[in-house]
């Protein structure tokens, strides 16, 4: 299986997010591929979930639109699989821990592993509650991405001694979504986790534009960005393919010239 | 880790890193103000002079002998400053806000009651304050909004998902993520993360401490039964919690059918939901083969939540207390009941457990007595259920 760490050795990595199923399953299949071609070092898909407490307007709509349209995790699984062969950077799932335990979360990790995802981030499991997963994701070889906030500061340390696969850094407070700047000092962040680990570390929340993909990447070893991509998909439907592409395409060049 | 909080499974601290620093410190400050005298004493005394408490136990007599069993006793939380149980939360949680330097007061509202609750508090206390409720609420509840408002709190309809209480919730929730240091989050039921859950029951147990006095100085015994309906589950749990040692007591909690708990149109999750994860905590949800969680229905506002409280699903697990569904049909014919029999109209969440009651008492021998707790008073609802009823009255 592809490893998450490959998405950070080339150089710094950009992180493209969208939402599995939105607006249906085969445009996200094309998607994936596409960013794939477009350069994207290592791609997030979302699974839709009913009450994303971490999301902006931008993706709790796209998971509306998602469920409504009859994506189911099953569904998504199938299309990852049907797809894998023909994909070679690491694919992760970024849900909610409802979604994973319901299913069994021995369950979800085991079908994980059998099409090719190859980490999870569940925002609502902190570094206090990751017990409920962590022996799972181990058994089936899923990285169960750790994350940091700009509150986190004493958890810091804590938190990047045992995260693996990449730390995730949220930029700014709040929820998911388009920002004008961000305002966080993403460095000392950095630099607390880089006190005691040298684990690759991944900007997101806020970022829309190439300055800024490239500013956080300057700072880190990678951004990335979801709402407006989702935003994308939401204007164009199922046209969205090449204007995602193009778009993703830009955001990797600015980010490997940081 | 993961020891936190727990009602054996149940509980935890399930949320963003963005919000953990924030539920850690008040977790500590509440730890250190709960055994603190002088908050013990501020606290009493907001109690007793601002929210009238203690709150009455009235002796049913009508409906005991109509019922012809137990006798029949209400606990008269409508009769609190507000109108409901849910100032004694807030009297505590916002008093300890202020205690940890918080200026701004945030919260979620289904029927309006924590909402108004909430703003009368930040009113007094000198708090900002805003509120966040699921739009349909506030069509449904719109005397409460203009009542908020009045108080100067900002309200906030939320349109996102079934626009009810538990968006409102995932709406407080992003808006606390969004602002930490100066705000806090006034969560109005025995759910959520860590300490909210402990902390919530520990501000509304008087309820059952007060239960307890006030059935020993009027039968000179504990009562055989304790009954409360449940949403989130805070009047019930405390109204329960200084009976759960008492183990002659039977506690009951009662959930808003809908419809009929057989029928999709229910928000009654022990009856029909399932262990999930979700708002900060693993307890039973409504929710589908998938972990979504189920869009809920209730005639009540403030019932129409697809999750309960952990230390009540803890409860119904060990069998301590037992859980029943009330429909709506059921919950209107009591509250128009009560309001003929006694005089008292109770809010259309509080006539659920008048419902029960109305089921059980003829059960039992007339040396048995039953508790049933009036969380809330009816006005709020009156207009609503004049609809319910074919009457199109305006709020």
């Amino acid at each position: 299986m592809i490893k998450i760490e490959e998405a950070f050795r080339n150089g710094k990595a950009f992180i493209p997010f969208i939402t599995g199923g939105d607006p249906d399953l085969d445009t996200t299949r094309e998607l994936l591929l596409a960013m794939q071609d477009a350069g994207a070092s290592l791609i997030e898909i979302g699974v839709p979930f009913s009450d994303p407490i971490a999301e902006g307007p931008v993706i709790q709509e796209a998971d509306n639109r998602a469920l409504s349209g009859g994506c189911t995790t099953d569904g998504l699984f199938d299309m990852v699989k049907g797809v894998r062969d023909r994909i070679r950077v690491p694919l992760v799932f970024m849900t909610y821990v409802n979604p994973i335990f319901s299913y069994g979360s021995d369950r979800f990790m085991e079908r994980c592993e059998e099409c090719g995802i190859c980490g999870v981030i569940v925002p609502d499991v902190p570094f206090e509650e990751k017990d409920e997963l962590s022996d799972i994701c181990r058994a089936h070889g899923i990285g169960l991405i750790s994350m940091i906030a700009p509150t986190s500061r004493n958890r810091i340390h804590a938190i990047a001694k045992e995260a693996e696969g990449f730390l995730y850094c949220v930029s700014s407070l709040g929820v998911t979504g388009v920002r004008r700047e961000i305002t966080t000092d993403v460095g000392e962040m950095i630099r607390l986790v880089r006190e005691v680990s040298d684990i690759p570390c991944a900007v997101g929340f806020g970022i829309s534009t190439p300055e800024q993909a490239g500013q956080m990447a300057k700072v880190s070893d990678g951004a990335i960005v979801g709402s407006a991509i989702v935003k994308i998909v939401a204007q164009y439907g199922k046209d969205c393919v090449p204007h995602v592409k193009d778009y993703v395409r830009r955001m990797c060049e600015a980010v490997a010239q940081a | 880790m993961g020891t936190t909080g727990r009602f054996g499974p149940y509980g935890g601290q399930y949320i963003t890193e963005t919000l953990m620093n924030a539920v850690m410190e008040l977790d500590k400050a509440y730890e250190k103000y709960k055994g603190d005298p002088e908050f013990i004493s501020e606290l009493k005394a907001l109690y007793r002079d601002y929210a009238g408490r203690p709150s009455l136990l009235t002796y049913a007599e009508k409906m005991t002998a109509d019922l012809g069993g137990a006798k029949i006793y209400l606990k008269r939380e409508d009769l609190n400053h507000t109108g409901s149980h849910k100032i004694n939360n807030c009297l505590g949680q916002i008093l300890l806000a202020q205690k940890m330097g918080k200026t701004r007061i945030i919260a979620e509202t289904g029927a309006g009651q924590h909402g108004v609750a909430t703003a009368t508090v930040c009113a007094l206390l000198g708090m900002e304050c805003e509120i966040f409720m699921g739009r349909l609420d506030t069509e449904r509840q719109a005397l409460n909004v203009y009542r908020m408002e009045l108080l100067g709190a900002k309200v906030h309809p939320v349109t996102t998902g079934t626009e009810t209480l538990k968006d409102a919730v995932n709406e407080a929730m992003r808006e606390w993520t969004s602002r930490i240091d100066d705000t806090h989050y006034c969560l109005g039921s025995v759910m959520g993360p860590h300490p909210f859950p402990m902390m919530v029951r520990d501000f509304q147990k008087i309820i059952g401490e007060e239960i307890k006095e006030q059935m020993m100085a009027a039968e000179g015994k504990l009562p055989d039964a304790v009954i409360a309906c449940v949403g989130g589950g805070s009047n019930a749990m405390g109204a329960f919690y200084d009976f759960i040692e008492d183990r002659s007591v039977r506690l009951i909690g009662c959930e808003a059918a809908g419809e009929g708990a057989e029928t999709p149109r229910t928000a009654a999750t022990i009856a029909t939901g399932r262990l999930g994860i979700f708002h900060g905590m693993k307890s039973l949800f409504c929710q589908d083969e998938f972990g979504q969680i189920a869009p809920v229905y209730s005639i009540s506002a403030g019932l129409d939540y697809p999750g309960i409280g952990p230390e009540h699903a803890e409860l119904y697990r060990t069998g301590r207390a037992e859980y029943v569904p009330v429909t709506d049909e059921e919950a209107v014919q009591a509250f128009e009941y009560l309001s003929r029999t006694e005089g008292i109209i109770p809010a259309i969440e509080s006539a659920h457990a008048v419902a029960y009651a109305m089921k059980l008492a003829p059960t039992l021998g007339k040396d048995r007595t039953v508790v049933i707790n009036i969380s809330g008073r009816g006005d709020k609802d009156v207009a609503a259920i004049a609809r319910y009823r074919g009457r199109d009255i305006h709020d």
